[in-house]
């Protein structure tokens, strides 16, 4: 006998953000963007951030970054300008990127994002022939 | 570096971080981040045991491209982060500051200037100095009377 008359458990939607386990701030990295011929460079600030547990991730037309900073030890400030915290920040990408083509690196505290067009969305020069 | 804007994905985090910022202003923490809305480098600076430490984020220098000096009681960091401005390009946003950046730091014990140490790391400057001798942590041995 098969087992038809158990109902199947309803798949759970995604879970929105995770909750996150600790405290802190987060902080919205400075970025520059800019669009060559075949494609679109996003530079963001991220110092502090090491290379390994930068997080870059395409989800349903959305870019995001997400760059843990670690927090530092208690210690006797004598001067605080700045908070230490993790960086995030998202994009809307349209759909003349190719997703699958996003490559990433980091060097010294900046993030570079490459994102190529699709060919389609590429310009291209017609060229006229005569008869 | 030098502009920062909080990321509110929790909205909870962000209040807690508005309440935090009026207590530390009101209770007269030292600084409150004024000198990154002026448009200066952004410094933290401690205290631990021998040493002075001051921290700045200067992500995508180099070097190259970072002068520090300590003269008498003042630490002068200059940095530079060139434009990379490139031909055929279009720019949709531009939050990076480009440019020379000088900040000028009165420090508050002498400092031994041979020994200052600094570190380049993820972007993120890091400056020893050691305490001049004189300024250092002493332990007073209590003699016993006899």
């Amino acid at each position: 006998m098969s087992n038809d008359t158990a109902t199947a458990k309803p798949e759970v939607g995604e879970v929105g953000v995770a909750e996150r386990t600790r405290c802190g701030c987060e902080y919205r990295p400075n970025v520059d963007i800019l669009e060559k011929v075949d494609e679109l460079v996003v530079v963001a600030d991220v110092p502090g951030a090491a290379a390994d547990s930068i997080d870059v991730d395409f989800k349903e037309g959305m870019l995001s970054i997400h760059a843990p900073v670690p927090q530092p030890e208690a210690r006797n400030d004598l001067l605080r300008e700045y908070g230490v915290g993790d960086y995030y920040r998202t994009f809307r990408v349209s759909e003349a990127i190719d997703a699958s083509k996003i490559s990433a690196e980091y060097s010294d505290g900046v993030l570079t994002l490459h994102l190529p067009k699709v060919e389609a969305a590429k310009p291209r020069k017609i060229s006229v022939g005569t008869k | 570096m030098v502009f920062r804007y909080l990321t509110p994905r929790y909205p909870v985090d962000q209040l807690r971080h508005d309440m935090n910022r009026l207590l530390n202003g009101f209770f007269a923490t030292p600084g409150n981040e004024s000198a990154a809305r002026e448009g200066r480098p952004a410094v933290n600076g401690w205290d631990r045991d021998e040493s002075l430490f001051v921290e700045l984020e200067v992500p995508g220098v180099t070097s190259e491209q970072l002068d520090i000096s300590v003269v008498d009681n003042e630490l002068s960091i200059r940095l530079e982060r060139p434009d990379v401005q490139q031909d055929g390009v279009t720019y949709h946003r531009r939050e990076r500051p480009v440019g020379a950046f000088t900040r000028v730091l009165r420090l508050p014990v002498d400092v031994d200037a041979d020994q200052v140490s600094a570190n380049l790391r993820d972007g993120i400057l890091t400056i020893e100095l050691p305490k001049a001798e004189s300024a250092r942590p002493r332990k007073i041995e209590v003699a016993k009377a006899t």
